[in-house]
This record gives structure tokens, sequence and C-alpha cells, in this order.
């Protein structure tokens, strides 16, 4: 089937097959940010943006997402990068396998969340899980990042 | 210090934060051949027919490989130093397989599509044997799981595989059992650990294609490029120098990715077809097949006097190591040799036991590799003994354990594998980090707890060691390169595995040559490229790699001088480098710049090049100490981390930010393992806990609030005073955390990982 | 599961005749991977189905309605405690909550939803394509039933309502849930038993029948665990969920008369 979609703002017509997912769509246009570990939703490495609205891409149907808009990192390098120089000086790029969903899912949760409080914060990313930072450098970076740092 | 214990910014962070093409499978070409694998429904079987006709009639299928047309070349994946501690026990495909999820056959097609629909058709009759699922049963079982006649250990290990016994191994000093009947207060107790998960969020994958030259390349997600390079000529049975391995970003290790994995499929389907080829893991094969945490038995006897000082310590060990023995006597030695010289002062000290294999998936390397075990017994077991003597199981600590320029005989006794060497502690500020940790947390004040409700807090201590690379054994080296315009290659074979190795590596070549960071550029990990290094594994790369990287930027700065001396007309004694200018003290001076520029093209021309090795005579250990704060649902048995605070000695950090990641990340590892990463088995030893929602590691709101400081420290070994810091953080949770459900509810949790409904089951016993 | 077709409905008609022919209807997906079955499914998503209304006696919920619209909803945090709110908000993360529907949770009579317990508690109905308005409990039981959900409707009179759960990690599904309501009379709903949501029709007699009272309270939660069949799985066993039961029943029923 025909579907089109907004991919990081450019217009795109694609064939698809009824079982492929926005995670396949875009590794079929080699975005490499975008990232498929856990294969069932749960971790969060595959989230884009759809609608403005994160989502786990490796369970969501590409045809579901028919005339929607999908935001990957790389349509919003600059921002990412005034948040990641926090992180980095924070140590909480770590392998950063799942570091571009991280960033997008904070980018949401920024324009999002009423109150940047540590649980607040926490409990809004908490589909997006890491192995190696401890979750820590997280905190101290998207503090300083929304300027809520003690 | 200009460039070390100074936090900046991971080299690769914005690059690797922006999603740029970085990991294996980035680099994959897209006409790659997607391999699969069909992987055995039994935990002990032996093929008696295997027909793969009807998969290779598949159009699209390029390949199908079988223990009948593979090379039979018995190696052992565990990918550490040569000769091998871990006995040889596996060939790329076996007759016999071993586990449910061990390999039965390989397939290389055009597409993944085609490559699944392959394993389905492939036929295989099995005779079906019987497991050993339960490793207390596992030594003289009817069923031999290394039957073969070629698996062999490299030197004596204790290897009897007709027994399935994977190693063996005992030590002692001073008459333990003579020791202990002088004792006022005696404890024995008997631990469970678990085989927890690494969980990487890359999975496992390998990509392998031909060159122009007919030579083999992998790229891999290893932590050790080099090892990978031995182990694949050795088990393909082709020269080593038909092979080259390039590590690139890896998506996370922990141990994980030490042994090898894919590389032997995709190195031989791209040797057989000539085309690329690529493998990745699956999540449910990461689970399944990949590596996991070697669980234990861990009797522990320990005896004190009546003014409290620890008399004796008897530490006896079951390893589980599953179906093949990677690491299986080196990470059963640590969990003694990188625990029990914590309380020096015992008079006689008893250590040994036996790994065992089992038809469950292998068990591996994975960060406290042993310590984390045996940290949670003998912690758990200190703060016991303390309650039988009266004392405050802080105080306890503080009066037996070892203190700074003192030694333990076991560092000489016990290495991996081998002995170890003699080592004075140079540096050790246990004792500043036990009281700085006790004031952070407000101990004296918390102890006390109060049951006012259905929830109880608690708060328990665990203290702990590491060391620094395996001395004697591991070695790493640095080249340094000087370039026109005077800015530096740093090549090494050090394996950055998302740690930050290459940032501190360029800071310390920074500190040593002279100059700024940013003159610094890093390769690392390129087996045809980098000088050798033995890879990121036994928390090696700051102290072995780093101690390398000093000498050859020291030795690039000598360099410097001398011809910074030459192109002035003078001695190199008369000369001054301030890292810009080199200069004179009568005045004459040129720049680095400018030396470098006619180091290439007009004035003495040539190449300075600087190449060191380290291998460490001593392994200097890191030390923390931990308090947990918890509180406890008396009617439900649920835990809430609340507080976790550590004080670490680890030497000079050389990035204190990444230094405390670190930490903050092996804590949370450890969380991880002691109350939420359950591994259960079916009947038959399938893994039930393969997959994410299944097996449940921390989320950010699981975990309390995490504290962590760093002792001012230096050690004279270490580069610029560093010591490691890798695996240090993850070693004490399991004991913290069962020290603080006993100070909080009064049961003893000796049984990995701690879960609400045992607290609950003890809970209730005690009532009665 | 496996998606062998993927048809979008153009009209609820289309989308029964394919559910007749043994298509299955997909709600977010959320939970696809749930099960390996290979299926043609049904896509309701353009049929004007995610909605929120509020009516005189009523809240009205659309099938397509996500989690996340309804832990952000403020007529439906307004309500019951808000319970229903806050329940959905700590489902799995926001990626999950943002494709996850109401109607996917309740079509899928998932053992372990949170939000199916808090619906039966607050004694919601559902409105079906063809069979019309049903109990949610009527429809939970009743497996066989092929149709189409449209929407949860719940009264709003002047309901209470609390939720506890009981998880081994924030975002794993729980071990044990409990939601209760008082209205007129308590109603209590236990799930994740592992099996789906139940009332507890003994304990909840025992308390609209008795005084209230902080022993009768105990006394009911008992009745709860004693007569509400439990079972073993990866997370837990029966006995543990027996006692939990006990345990969170005491507590919402608590937390209700507050």
């Amino acid at each position: 089937m025909k579907i089109f979609l907004k991919i990081n703002k450019k217009d795109m017509e694609f064939d698809i097959k009824g079982s492929e997912t926005v995670y396949d769509i875009l590794k079929s246009i080699n975005i490499t940010s975008v990232r498929k570990s856990c294969d069932s939703g749960v971790c969060g490495l595959c989230t884009v943006l759809l609608n403005g609205k994160p989502i786990p891409s490796c369970s969501y149907l590409a045809a579901k997402a028919d005339g929607g808009h999908i935001t990957t990192i790389e349509a919003v390098e600059e921002e990412a990068e005034k948040f990641g120089r926090f992180m980095n000086e924070e140590g909480a790029v770590q392998c950063a396998y799942c570091t571009p969903g991280f960033v997008l899912t904070v980018m949401s949760m920024k324009d999002n969340l009423k109150n940047f409080d540590d649980e607040s914060i926490n409990k809004y990313l908490v589909g997006n899980l890491c192995r190696c930072s401890g979750y820590q450098g997280h905190l101290r970076a998207i503090k300083k990042y929304l300027g809520v740092a003690e | 210090m200009k460039e070390v214990k100074k936090s900046i910014p991971k080299i690769d962070g914005i690059g690797l934060l922006k999603g740029r093409p970085a990991y294996t499978m980035d680099f994959a070409a897209k006409d790659s051949l997607v391999i699969k694998i069909l992987r055995s429904p039994h935990a002990f079987a032996r093929i008696k027919n295997i027909d793969t006709k009807k998969a290779e009639y598949l159009p699209n299928v390029k390949c199908v490989l079988t223990y009948k047309n593979v090379p039979r070349n018995i190696v052992t994946r565990a990918g550490q130093g040569y000769p091998e501690p871990s006995p040889h026990d596996k060939f790329i495909l076996d007759e016999y397989v071993r586990y449910i999820g061990d390999e039965v056959a390989v397939v290389a097609a055009e597409d993944e599509e085609t490559a699944l629909k392959a394993l389905k058709l492939i036929e295989v009759e099995y005779e079906v044997l019987e497991p050993v699922l339960d490793f207390e049963k596992a030594e003289g079982h009817k069923s031999i799981i290394h039957p073969e006649k070629e698996c062999h250990e490299m030197f004596p290990i204790g290897f009897n595989p007709t027994k399935n016994i994977a190693a063996e191994y005992n030590m002692h000093y001073g008459d333990v059992d003579e020791v202990l009947k002088g004792c006022e207060y005696v404890v024995k107790k008997t631990y469970y650990t678990h085989a927890q998960a690494h969980v990487t969020m890359e999975p496992h994958c390998s990509y392998s294609y031909m060159d122009i030259h007919g030579r083999i390349n992998i790229i891999s997600s290893t932590q050790t490029p080099y090892h990978v390079r031995r182990i694949v000529a050795e088990a393909l049975g082709i020269p080593i120098e038909k092979i080259r391995v390039v590590k690139p970003r890896i998506g996370g290790g922990y141990g994980g990715k030490q042994a090898l994995h894919g590389e032997f499929y995709t190195a031989l389907i791209t040797s057989i077809t000539g085309r690329p080829s690529k493998l990745e893991y699956t999540r449910q094969e990461v689970f399944e097949s990949s590596y996991t945490r070697h669980p234990m038995k861990i009797d522990v006897t320990m005896g004190a006097d009546k003014e409290g000082n620890i008399k004796a310590i008897d530490m006896h060990i079951l390893s589980n190591t599953g179906a093949y023995a990677e690491h299986a006597l080196t990470v059963f030695m640590v969990a003694g040799s990188k625990t029990l010289p914590l309380y020096n002062k015992a008079e006689a000290v008893r250590f040994g036991g036996k790994v065992v294999y089992t038809n469950h998936t292998p068990a591996g390397a994975y960060r406290g590799y042993g310590a984390i075990q045996g940290n949670f017994a003998l912690e758990s077991t200190v703060d016991e003994l303390s309650k039988m003597c009266n004392m405050d199981p802080v105080d306890f600590r503080a009066k037996n354990m070892i203190r700074e320029k003192e030694t333990s005989p076991i560092f000489r006794i016990m290495g991996e594998g081998t002995e170890g060497v003699d080592m004075i502690v140079e540096s050790c500020k246990l004792d500043y980090c036990l009281d700085r940790a006790k004031e952070i947390c407000g101990y004296e004040y918390k102890k006390k707890n109060n049951k006012s409700s259905d929830k109880v807090r608690g708060i328990g201590c665990a203290i702990a060691m590491q060391g620094s690379g395996i001395p004697a054994i591991d070695m790493g080296s640095a080249l340094i390169k000087l370039n026109d315009q005077g800015f530096f290659n740093l090549l090494v074979g050090a394996t950055d595995i998302g740690t930050g190795s290459d940032t501190i590596l360029a800071q310390i070549a920074a500190e040593g040559i002279g100059v700024g960071v940013d003159k610094i550029i890093v390769y690392s990990s390129d087996t045809d490229l980098t000088p050798f290094d033995c890879g990121a594994y036994a928390s090696s790369t700051t102290y072995v790699s780093g101690n390398a990287v000093r000498k050859a930027a020291l030795k690039m700065r000598d360099m410097i001088i001398e011809e910074g001396a030459k192109q002035l007309g003078c001695s190199a004694m008369d000369i001054e480098f301030d890292g810009n200018m080199i200069k004179t003290k009568d005045g004459k001076e040129i720049t680095l710049k400018e030396l470098s520029t006619n180091l290439f093209y007009s004035k003495n021309q040539k190449q300075l090049i600087s190449c060191e090795s380290f291998c460490g005579e001593v392994s200097p250990p890191p030390f923390l100490t931990a308090f947990a704060e918890v509180e406890v649902d008396t009617k439900t048995g649920k835990v809430d981390l609340v507080d976790y605070t550590v004080v670490v000695d680890c030497g000079t950090p050389i990035n204190p930010a990444l230094a405390r990641v670190q930490v903050e990340g092996g804590i949370v590892q450890g969380i991880g393992m002691t109350l939420f990463e359950d591994v259960k088995y079916a009947e038959n030893g399938k893994l039930l806990n393969s997959s994410f929602l299944t097996y449940r590691i921390p989320t950010r709101m699981d975990i309390g609030k995490i504290n962590v400081e760093f002792a001012e420290s230096y050690d004279p070994t270490g580069p610029y005073g560093a010591k490691s810091v890798g695996e240090i953080g993850i070693d004490t949770p399991p004991a913290a955390i069962a020290n603080a459900i006993y100070n909080a509810v009064g049961v003893r949790i000796t049984k990995l990982p701690i879960k609400a409904e045992d607290i609950l089951k003890a809970l209730k016993e005690k009532e009665k | 599961m496996k998606v062998k077709e993927y048809k979008r409905a153009e009209s609820l008609n289309e989308a029964y005749d394919a559910l007749l022919n043994g298509s299955v209807i997909i709600g977010g997906g959320a939970f696809m991977h749930l099960s390996d079955n290979e299926v043609s499914i049904v896509d309701l998503s353009k049929l004007g189905l995610s909605f929120i209304n509020e009516n005189e006696d009523t809240v009205e919920i659309g099938a397509y309605t996500t989690l996340k619209e309804i832990e952000d909803s403020s007529i439906i945090s307004s309500y019951f405690n808000g319970v229903l709110s806050k329940t959905a908000g700590i489902i799995a993360g926001v990626q999950v909550r943002n494709i996850a529907t109401i109607g996917g949770c309740i079509g899928g009579r998932y053992g372990f939803s949170d939000i199916l317990t808090c619906l039966l508690a607050l004694n919601a109905k559902v409105e079906l394509f063809k069979a019309g308005k049903m109990s949610l409990e009527e429809y939970l039981s009743s497996r066989e039933i092929k149709d189409i959900i449209l929407k949860v409707i719940i009264n709003k009179n002047n309901k209470k309502a609390s939720f506890f759960n009981m998880r081994n990690s924030f975002s794993d599904f729980s071990v044990l849930n409990v939601a209760v309501c008082k209205d007129e009379d308590f109603k209590i709903a236990v799930g994740a038993r592992p099996l789906s949501a139940v009332y507890a029709k003994d304990a909840m007699e025992y308390l609209n029948q008795n005084e209230l009272n902080y022993e009768n309270i105990k006394k009911a939660a008992e009745i709860a665990g004693d007569t509400l069949n439990f079972g073993d799985d990866l997370r837990a066993s029966s006995n543990y969920r027996r006692e939990v039961c006990k345990t969170l029943v005491e507590r919402a029923l608590l937390e209700v008369i507050k």
C-alpha cells in the first residue's frame, strides 16, 4: 500500500507492506540515529516524534502513521546539541546507543511537562532505558539545560 | 596537572548523541549477506541427522553451515590473553548441542526474510540426552556435557570434563579449622547468586568483508579486537595475518563482549563466499545465546575473637559456568581474590571450590567478575558477625579492614588462574571513605529505624575493592605521532566501549607531552593500525593502557625537546617546552608548530613517533564504601531504595565526570542484579526471562538518590596517580541492600535477586 | 503478533465484516509484540473513535483514545479522585502511553492491565457496534464476543475511587492491582492475578452489608484474598498474590473512605 509521511520536514511517499513499522521505514532511508534494541516497545531507543509526540517506532505500524510527521534527531540537531553539551559535560553520554531516542524524549518533555521537579522528569523519561549511565548524569544535565538546577 | 583530573567532555560525545553512524551495523555494506542461526530447542542433544538441502535450494540462500562442513578446531571464546585460563571446549559448530539456544546451523542469505525461511527448512533429527540443569548435581552426573576428546586445558586449572568439572582451585594460609575453634564468635552462611544478563543496548553483532588482498576484515562489537583476531584465526584454521579486526563504537559491553560471539560466523561466511556478511543477534538471542554472570553457591564461615577481631575466613564456592567454560576459573577465583584481602588481619584464610558445567547458557565475563558474588557473601557475613560481636557493623569494618601500606597474603597466592603478585597497598583511603560516606548519608541517625507504619526504613553498609588490570599478564601499548603544525595522533589498541577511554587517554597523552588535549587525535582498536592492547576488561584501561600512553607521551616530549634543541643549535638540557614554545634560557625559540612543519618539509626531516608498552607489576586496588538506605513495605515485602551513597578511592580520577558516571552506572547495574533482574528457567532448561518485558533492568524511577564522591588519593604506580574505576561501582549493592533490609526488618536474605515475595515470606516466618 | 495484511477501515460496517472474516482489530499496537500469531488486522483510527466527552451523567471515552490522552484529560482527572488519569499515567513509558488505546486494553482483555481494573471498579460500560451497551464485567467474562468496541461509558455520580498496585519495578506489569470505588456501595476490582480483573464479590457483599469500620475493612480484605483465584507466573506465585491482595484491598478501602 502507498502511504505519505513527512519525515524530518520532507514529504515522502512509500510503498509499504502492512507489516512494516515506522522503524523499518526509517531504516530504509538510512536514518542511523533511530535504533532498535528490545524489539518489544519497552526500551525507548527507537523513539521518534510522531506529530510531536514520542512513540516507539518499532511498535508502530507505518500504515497507521500515514499522513503524519515524523521527527528524528537529525531534524533537531541544533537543540539536541544545546542539551548535548550539558550531557557531555556530565559524562552522561556513555555508549550512547540509547542517547538519540532519549534526547528526543527530553525535547518532547521540555514542551509538555508542567513541573520540572526530579520526580516528574524521571517519570516522564521512564520509558527510556539506559544501561551505562545510572541515570544520575542525565538528570543533572536536564536540570542544567532547563535552568532548574539547584 | 593541567589536562588530567579535569572533566573535559567526551571527544566523541556530541557525534554519538546526534546518532551519527558509528556502530558495527552502521558500517555493514547494503549488499551484505544476512546471517541467521538455527538454535537448539534442547538443553542437551546429539544431532543424529541434519539435512540442509531444502534450505540450500532456496534461490537467495548462499551458504548453509553445519558441524559437517566447518573447520573442527577447538577453542575458547573467552577473549583472554594467551594461553587462556579457560579450557578449550568450543567448536564453531558441533554435533552436540549443550543448551537451549546453542548453535545448530548457520544460514547466509541475500536478505533476512530468506534467511529466516531457510532456518525453518533445515531438518534436524536429535538424540535428546538428559540435561544437567541443577548445578549442585552437575559433578559426577551421568550425563557428560563435554565428551569430545579434543577438549583440553591450556595449563593446569583442575579441568575434569568427565565429571563435568571445568575448573577447581583451593588455597589457604594459616590453619582455618584450628583458628575457628579458638574464635569466640563464628558465623556460617550459604549464599546464592544468579545469572544476571549484561543487557547491552546494542545487541551482539559482527560484520565481515574481504579486502582486495583476500584478507578478512571483521568489524565487530567487541571489547577485545586482538583476542578476536587470534581466536578467529585459530578456530577457522587460517593464518592470523589474513585477519584484521576493527572495533568501531560499541553500544555497551560490561564484559559481555569480551568473549567472541558472531565473529566466527561472519568471518567464515565471508571467507567461503567472498561476500560481505553480517550477523546481529535478536534480543532473545542476546539473552539466551550470549553469556551471563556465573551463578554461584557460596559458603562462608567467619570467626572473630571477643574483641571483635576477624580471625579466620573460610569461603567455599560452587560456580556454574553453563555449557561452555569461558572465564570459569578466573571469575570464581576473583570472588575470593578481590574480596578476602579487605579483611587482611585474619590469621587464617581458606578459599576453594569447583566450577561445573551445566546445560544452561554459558556464563562469562561480567563487570564485577566474581567480586560482586564474593562481596555479597562476605559483606553479608561481616554484618552477621558484627551483630554477634555486639558491634556496630560499620565500626566492625573499620576495626578489621585493610589500610594503606598494608598487604595481604592473598595478593601473592591468588592471581587470575595463576599465582598472584606480592603487593603493598600504596594507596588506600578506605578509612576516609567510610567516615565520609557515613557522614553524607546520616548513618548514625538512620540506623535506629523506627517502626511506626507498614513501611520501615533501614540502612546498610558494604565495602569493596577491585584490581587495576591483571598484573604480569595484561599489556597495553600506545603510539604517538607528531604531525605538521604540531598536532598528534594517539594510536591505541585500548578499546573504548562507551566508557570514554579514548578521551581519558587523550588527556593523559596531552598531560605527558605538555600540550592541550585539543592537539590529540585519537584512533583506537584496529589490529592493522594500532599497537597491541589486551582490551577493555579487568578494570585495565586507565591503569594499563593509561600507563603506556603516559610513557609514550613523556618520550614524545623528550623527542620534541631533542629535535627542538637541534633546530635551535643548543643542548637539550637548555631547552624549556611549555606546550607551545620550545625555547632556550638565552632567548632562542621555535614554536611546536614551526618545529613540526620543519621536520616534515624543510629541516632535519623525519617523522617523530614514540611507542611504549606497559604491563603492570602490581594491580593497585581501588576501594569503595557504600551505604544503602531502603524502605521495606512489611505488608508486601517490597523494597524501595531511598538513597545509595558511596565514596570511592580510585586514585586520581583522570576525568572526574566520566569516573563518576562509571561509578553511578556500576551501582545501578548492581542494584538491578540485587532487586530486579530475575532469571527463571522452564523445566526443560529454557530461559524464561529472555525479553525486556520479562527481564527488567532498573528504570530511572527505581533507584532512589545516588550520591558519589571521590576521596583524594594518589597511587604512585598509576598514570598521574590513577587506579581503575570501571568495575568497583557494581560490587556493593547486593550486600549493602541486604544489610539495609536486615537493619530495617530483621530478615536476612541470602539469595539473589532479593524479591518482595521472599522478604514477605521471611517476615511471616519471623512472626511465628 | 505479525501482520499478514493491514486494512484501514473506511466504515464500521467494513470493519465488522473484516472482523467476521477473521481479522483482528488493532488499537495502537503497543502490545503487538506479546504474541507471535500472524494475523490480518483492521485499523479503525480514521473512524473518529478518539474522544473524551462529558455528558450530564456520564463520561465517555472513545475506543481509540490513548492512555496519554486519558492521563492528560482535565475532564477525566476531575472525577473519581483522578484515579483513572493517575493510573493511566503510571503505565509503561510515555512512548507506549502515546500509542496504547483504551479500546486495545479492553479488547485485549490483558490480565496485567491496570486501567481495566480501574474501569471495572468504576462499573464502566462498553458500547459495542452490534451488541450495544454492555457492562465491562460482562464483556470481560465472555471471550467469544466478536464485536467492535466504540467507547467506554462511566457514570459520574459522586464516585470516589482509589487504585493500588504492586509491581516489581516501576514500568513493569503489575504483580497485582486493586481498584475500589465507593458510590452507594463499594465495588472492589482485583486484576493482574495474573488473570484479568474481576470483582471481589464476597468482599463487596460483606462490606456492603456490614457497618463501615476498620475491623470490617480488614475482614473484607481478608475475604477478597481468600475467595479470589490467583495464579503463578514469572512475576510472582499465587500465594504471594493472595497476601498482596489482602494488603492492597485494605489500603484501597482505607484510601477511598478518607
